[in-house]
């Protein structure tokens, strides 16, 4: 609490338009309520909290729909299946019409409520399913890779910041590095070595073709962009006369950090946690796509992207859907993300 | 001036040691595997794996590896492919670079003027109808995987809409060079610029409207307006000029990016042999030795190219000239 209120003076003296003493209506309030009650009033925030909720939600009925809708496996090949469709029996796979007539084109979207209502895959699965099994997976990887990305940018942020001296100096050198390196080389570099054969060291294992593979590269591809701005918070508070008279009165530092500097970094720590979701779920659909993320037969909505592009110009929904789903989710984010920050911290500058 | 350049020139050595280490550590020091065995590629036989410890003294202690691949890059160019036999790696990323620069530049032209043009009429029209439906409509591009549009686009103009007029100019994917046929080279790029353009259009606009609105807070404007200038000279001769101080700053970092690698995306929907294309290939063969080549060069085109950007600031800018 006390640490919100020097916030909004920290504010006030950096110049800001805010007036100088904080009104006492709200100051006499917890600032998380003052915060929550103005994204509340936010319409568009709150239509697209609403709408990444009922995605997340839908995705997470994935196993209902692939029962007592679609009635097939999304995960095994269904290469001689046949569907009944408007009271016709029809193949899953036929051959190709088009071109030299090689090839097997799968059934198109039958829109309505059943079995392939988005159609199948060239593995003849339903695409429909595989959307809603995809979006647990984006969502998870997009999800663990936040925690991941925020947990480290702010320990890292935080001692660089505090400490100062030789650890600030190797902590952002190391940052300065990462910085630098080419996002999706970074990640394709990873991605190319750890893929075939897993990782093994020590007590850690992670199997080839397993989801903590792409949670942890993009969890950590991301460090420097989070611990950057948090570092500099960091040695910016600890030049303020708040801290300066914590340890003038002899507070053991561990309680400066816990009390005046940690609810300080929280808020921002906050602003960045739709920011970082909608753009983990750019790059885990993007290394989907390059076929170094999710591994077949698991889906993700850039596995399915990947799946479709053999088939965009004969069953182009394939490939259309998940973009659509991407795309949907990560507008949803962003806009809660203006709206989280416009609440928490009106002052600071996101790209 | 002078101090603070060396220091910078410093730190951007400093980053190119570390990056060059980093990669390094990644392909041959990273446990699970045998890297003589992840350079090969697949299935290699017994002389090639043998080949390759020899070729790149896997035998010897860790510096002396770094030292040989090092020298290998940048003095001799003899980095070999073992996937491509004999093939060398050096020339291969030389003959891509054209290509991702034409893809680069192109885009960059196309999204400057679009963030531009997005920018201002959004700060003009701030609160309206117009502001509103351009800032959705950036919020839109924003969102839209690149790779994913990319498919759109060619489903529209190579498949859906190819036969009708507006779209029957669109030549079939791939690369004609600059040299022997403009005009082709010209057509093949249109809509890869377009769709590589449409993601910056949106973040420039977005980030030149709120510098503008803060700049249009200033003394000076309401001084300009005072003057009793028009409006759009305002905006533009007092207001834009510097709302444009982020907006390059921007730019520098994004093209650099580009260049060194985050065209990749663009580059393999719309089968542009780049350099991005060129580490896909690598990577679906397992090609390690050309990832490590693109990889290296690309992260030190985006070092040098930030340290460059820094050093004009410093000549045009006289009050970072004077910061250190």
């Amino acid at each position: 609490m006390r640490a919100f209120e020097v916030d909004e003076r920290l504010g006030a003296e950096a110049g800001a338009k805010a007036p100088a003493s904080v009104p006492p209506r709200e100051a006499s309030q917890n600032p998380w309520a003052v915060a929550a009650r103005k994204l509340r009033r936010d319409g568009a925030a709150m239509v697209s909290l609403i709408v990444f909720l009922v995605v997340v939600a839908l995705c997470l009925s994935a196993p209902l729909y692939a029962t007592y809708v679609s009635g097939t496996d999304p995960f095994a090949t269904n290469l001689n299946g046949e569907a009944v469709i408007n009271g016709q029996t029809t193949p899953v796979l036929e051959a190709s019409t088009e071109g030299l007539g090689l090839g097997m084109t799968p059934i198109g979207p039958t829109w309505r409520i059943g079995p392939y209502v988005l159609g199948a895959d060239n593995q003849g699965r339903d695409v429909a399913a595989r959307l809603l099994y995809g979006g647990r997976n984006s969502l998870l990887i997009a999800g663990v890779a936040t925690i991941i990305t925020l947990a480290g940018a702010t320990l890292l942020g935080v001692v660089a910041g505090s400490f100062g001296g030789l650890v600030d100096a190797a902590l952002s050198r190391l940052l300065d590095i990462l910085w630098a390196f080419p996002i999706y080389l970074l990640a394709i570099s990873l991605s190319i070595v750890l893929i075939s054969k897993g990782f093994d060291i020590g007590p850690i294992s992670i199997t080839s073709g397993s989801l903590a593979l792409p949670i942890v590269i993009i969890g950590i591809v991301y460090v420097p962009y989070v611990a950057r701005p948090i570092r500099g918070h960091v040695l910016s508070l600890m030049a303020q006369e708040f801290v300066t008279a914590a340890i003038g009165l002899g507070v053991p530092s561990w309680r400066i950090l816990w009390v005046d500097i940690l609810p300080n970094v929280a808020t921002r720590v906050i602003v960045f946690i739709p920011l970082m979701l909608a753009l983990n779920m750019m790059t885990e659909s993007a290394l989907s796509f390059l076929s170094i993320g999710v591994q077949s037969p698991d889906a993700s909505w850039g596995t399915i992207i990947q799946d479709g592009q053999g088939l965009l110009y004969s069953r182009p929904w394939v490939a259309l859907a998940p973009g659509m789903a991407i795309a949907l989710c990560v507008l949803a984010l962003n806009i809660l993300g203006d709206g989280v920050r416009d609440a928490l911290d009106p002052k600071s500058k996101l790209r | 001036m002078l101090v603070g350049l060396v220091s910078r020139f410093g730190q951007m050595v400093f980053v190119l040691v570390g990056i060059s280490m980093l990669v390094f550590l990644i392909f041959f020091a990273t446990p699970g595997a045998d890297p003589a065995a992840r350079i090969a590629g697949r299935n290699a036989s017994q002389e090639t794996l043998a080949a390759v410890r020899h070729d790149y003294g896997l035998d010897q202690p860790l510096p002396i590896q770094y030292g040989m691949m090092m020298k290998r890059l940048f003095v001799t160019g003899d980095l070999m492919s073992f996937v491509n036999r004999g093939q060398r790696v050096t020339p291969m990323v030389a003959a891509a670079i054209p290509v991702t620069l034409s893809l680069v530049l192109g885009a960059a032209v196309l999204w400057v003027l679009g963030g531009l043009v997005v920018g201002v009429l959004a700060a003009m029209t701030r609160g309206r109808w117009l502001d509103r439906s351009l800032m959705i409509l950036s919020l839109i591009g924003v969102s839209m995987p690149v790779f994913w549009l990319g498919e759109v686009a060619n489903l529209v103009t190579q498949s859906r809409f190819h036969d009708t007029m507006l779209f029957s100019w669109v030549p079939a994917l791939g690369y004609k060079p600059i040299t022997e046929d403009p005009a082709a080279w010209f057509k093949t790029l249109v809509v890869p610029w377009i769709t590589l353009a449409t993601l910056y259009v949106g973040l420039y606009g977005r980030v030149l409207r709120a510098a503008l609105i803060e700049v249009l807070q200033e003394d000076f404007i309401r001084t300009a307006r005072a003057k009793g200038l028009s409006e759009t000279r305002v905006l533009l001769r007092h207001g834009l000029r510097s709302s444009l101080v982020a907006f390059v700053t921007m730019f520098g970092l994004d093209f650099g990016a580009l260049v060194g690698g985050g065209s990749l995306l663009t580059e393999v929907v719309f089968g542009l042999q780049g350099v991005g294309k060129l580490t896909y290939d690598a990577m679906q063969n397992l090609d390690l030795p050309t990832i490590m080549a693109t990889v290296i060069y690309a992260s030190f085109f985006i070092v040098i190219a930030s340290f460059l950007v820094d050093v004009l600031y410093a000549v045009l800018d006289p009050r970072v000239r004077h910061a250190r």
